[in-house]
């Protein structure tokens, strides 16, 4: 039980830390109060489609600003879409760079825009690998055959 | 509320929503929530899938419309939905947040409006304006 203590401890700290750090807010923890036996893989669930979502939007951002003549409107929808589900998820700093992304495509600057698309695929990248992790360490909880601990 | 089976006679006194969103996330999250608070739901992509469903005969307590969708936004359905007579509890759920925008969708014929993303007091809030 010393050893399910101990992943358990690690989880709520490396958990705690992700807040602090601003990578994800209270969102991400009203979606793991949601998850429950009835649907015990529902944040991981969430996240892949998120994930999913992400990189299809990226990419849809990427070939519009590649274009001679950039569709700004085409650019803001992807990047709105990304925004509503990055708050839903409660992946903050995503949906801040999507806000300076929104003002940029309708300034139609495609520097700017091109600086956020980069940003944005930072903070993706950064998020996703964190969320791993995090995931990783509640399969190593359960297969311990402890609890995942609620963080409030 | 008594909810409308879906051959229209009253089968069950659980209530019934529709998450009209075309943001699968989104769609997730909803259901989620509703399957949380013992609401049976189902969720469209667009507003036109929204009104489709509802001439094939089917009736919701309460429906979810986001704005922003592409076929047919929210404002569209909504406006359509009243037009054809239906009095269903209709929340507006956007990350819109200027007033401007807002009041139009409210005119469309919206009860409520909450900004995104959705949590469990938001919804508790709109379904207790369809019991009060």
């Amino acid at each position: 039980m010393d050893v399910v203590n101990q992943m358990q401890r690690q989880f709520v700290d490396y958990s705690t830390s992700l807040h602090r750090e601003g990578i994800l807010d209270d969102q991400f923890t009203q979606l793991q109060k949601l998850q429950d036996e009835n649907s015990p893989d529902f944040v991981v669930e969430v996240a892949s489609l998120f994930f999913e979502d992400c990189e299809k939007l990226i990419n849809n951002m990427a070939r519009a600003l590649e274009q001679q003549g950039v569709d700004f409107k085409q650019v803001d929808a992807s990047v709105h879409q990304l925004k509503g589900s990055s708050s839903s998820i409660g992946a903050v700093q995503v949906k801040n760079v999507c806000i300076a992304f929104r003002s940029f495509c309708e300034a139609q600057n495609r520097e700017g825009c091109l600086r956020c698309l980069q940003q944005v695929t930072h903070e993706y990248s950064l998020l996703k690998n964190k969320l791993q992790t995090l995931f990783r360490l509640e399969q190593q909880i359960l297969a311990a055959g402890g609890s995942i601990p609620v963080i409030e | 509320m008594a909810a409308q089976g879906r051959h229209g006679g009253r089968k069950s006194n659980k209530m019934t929503a529709l998450v009209v969103d075309d943001n699968m996330v989104n769609q997730t999250i909803h259901h989620r929530l509703l399957d949380n608070l013992g609401i049976e739901n189902e969720a469209v992509s667009n507003g036109k899938e929204a009104v489709d469903i509802h001439c094939s005969g089917k009736t919701f307590d309460l429906i979810l419309m986001d704005m922003d969708m592409p076929v047919m936004n929210g404002i569209e359905a909504t406006r359509k939905l009243r037009e054809m007579g239906i009095r269903s509890m209709i929340a507006g759920v956007s990350t819109r947040s200027m007033e401007r925008e807002v009041q139009e969708f409210m005119e469309a014929g919206l009860d409520d409006y909450q900004v995104k993303p959705l949590t469990v007091s938001k919804l508790i809030s709109i379904i207790h304006k369809i019991n009060g």
